[in-house]
């Protein structure tokens, strides 16, 4: 897949704005139109796009499926644990002006970007899993 | 009232939707619903549902595509098409079977048409949907939550749970896939 | 009657799309083309549920010191994590037609049934 060279330039070009992109809906899900999933989605895209420009076996040394393995169950992890964290704190699950912190609404802010940043890694992980997985060919 | 450019967008969708289900070439019915994905995209924004045709925009235009892509070209792209002898010997069984389910698929609009009756008109600002928690989630979120958006509010906080659900059955189908698709090492 | 039809029917064309979508999942013998017929009847069903949520005049769900009225953002809510699922389904969906093309070498219902009867390739 050497001969693309026009679609491996632009990805080139495009990709780290992409992604500096999914981060931006990441970080601004509380103040407009975004969150984890679309963030997720996005950033999940990116990869996508570089495995679709490079071909897949550029994109496997790159991209290890075991750290997306990993990075899957991580997210529901982080989710669970903030949930965790604020009935340690003397709260119900998920409750997050429970959080030790200095005010509520600090508190809320952090809470909501924990499960925020929770969401993002397993949508991410789980759509690059998804399209390595059923875009694999296999030899026999 | 009628809004032109509304009825337009949903005018493509039916076109989109049904060349969708008739094309020959699984390739092309895959790039229409593409299509069809991004248009309804844009009957969101014009609903002002923004953070909902954010997410159909990547996930549905982008991602669906590329992952049916993917399975063509593991599978076969053409739809099966059967030789003319065949063709003829099960004509009269196949006509059956597609008007019978023909009429299944019109008695059940019939039906669901008719449930429409009792509700609301659109854009109706009375509509029972509109109140109770909704209400509630509006006026209450800022001083609660301290979010603007009041999606995330509602994502992030009321229903927390719901939101870990879902995490959760996205992770499971990772799980499934990897269970379906990987080969072991040995 | 006019002011039933101007109220109502955007739900009409939304089960229209509905039911493109459910014929395709029951009349259509390819495997691929019910999962298309499932992706349209899922976006309807959104898109039916987004349209509840719509107030004429309101605006987007998000805080603006100068609009009262907003539009209802329970509905926007479900529906986003919704098309997330319905993406993980249809990748599910997507990967059982794998390991049936690979055990029966077709992806037709009726030939795949044929070659289940036969005793067929199996694995």
């Amino acid at each position: 897949m050497n001969e693309h060279v026009i679609v491996q330039t632009i990805s080139k070009i495009l990709i780290p704005f992409i992604q500096l992109y999914a981060l931006y809906v990441l970080a601004h899900g509380e103040l407009g139109p975004g969150g984890g999933f679309q963030a997720g989605a996005i950033f999940g895209a990116s990869i996508v796009l570089y495995v679709l420009a490079f071909g897949m076996k550029s994109a496997k040394l790159r991209f290890k499926s075991k750290v997306f393995d990993f990075l899957t169950s991580a997210g529901v992890f982080i989710f669970a644990t903030v949930g965790v964290l604020c009935m340690i704190a003397g709260g119900a699950f998920l409750q997050y002006s429970s959080l030790p912190l200095p005010t509520k609404k600090l508190a809320s802010g952090i809470g909501i970007y924990g499960i925020e940043i929770g969401v993002f890694i397993t949508v991410t992980a789980v759509l690059v899993t998804i399209f390595f997985e059923t875009a694999e060919q296999d030899d026999d | 009232m009628v809004d032109i450019i509304e009825i337009i967008y949903l005018f493509i969708l039916i076109v989109c939707s049904v060349a969708a289900v008739r094309m020959k070439d699984l390739l092309s019915s895959t790039v229409v619903l593409g299509a069809y994905s991004l248009v309804m995209a844009i009957i969101w924004m014009d609903l002002n549902a923004v953070d909902v045709a954010f997410t159909e925009a990547s996930v549905g235009a982008g991602i669906t595509t590329v992952l049916i892509i993917a399975a063509l070209s593991r599978t076969t792209r053409g739809e099966y098409v059967p030789g003319i002898e065949e063709r003829y010997k099960t004509r009269k069984a196949r006509r059956l079977k597609n008007g019978a389910l023909f009429i299944v698929t019109l008695c059940t609009f019939g039906v669901l048409v008719y449930g429409t009756m009792d509700m609301p008109n659109f854009g109706d600002p009375d509509a029972p949907a509109r109140h109770h928690v909704a209400d509630r989630y509006i006026e209450k979120s800022h001083e609660e939550v301290y979010v603007e958006n009041f999606v995330t509010a509602i994502l992030a906080s009321y229903r927390g749970y719901d939101t870990l659900g879902e995490t959760s059955v996205i992770f499971t189908a990772g799980v499934a896939l990897m269970m379906l698709l990987r080969r072991s090492k040995s | 009657m006019i002011e039933t039809i101007l109220g109502k029917y955007n739900y009409w064309i939304y089960i229209a799309l509905m039911m493109i979508g459910f014929y395709a999942m029951v009349a259509k013998e390819n495997l691929i083309k019910k999962v298309i017929g499932m992706s349209i009847f899922q976006t309807a069903v959104f898109l039916f549920y987004v349209s509840i949520a719509k107030v004429k005049g309101g605006t987007a769900p998000i805080e603006w010191h100068h609009s009262h009225l907003y539009d209802n953002p329970l509905p926007h809510t479900l529906m986003l994590t919704g098309i997330v699922v319905s993406v993980s389904t249809t990748a599910v969906a997507l990967a059982l037609i794998i390991r049936i093309y690979k055990a029966y070498g077709s992806i037709e219902e009726d030939r795949v049934l044929v070659l289940e009867k036969e005793g067929g390739k199996g694995e």
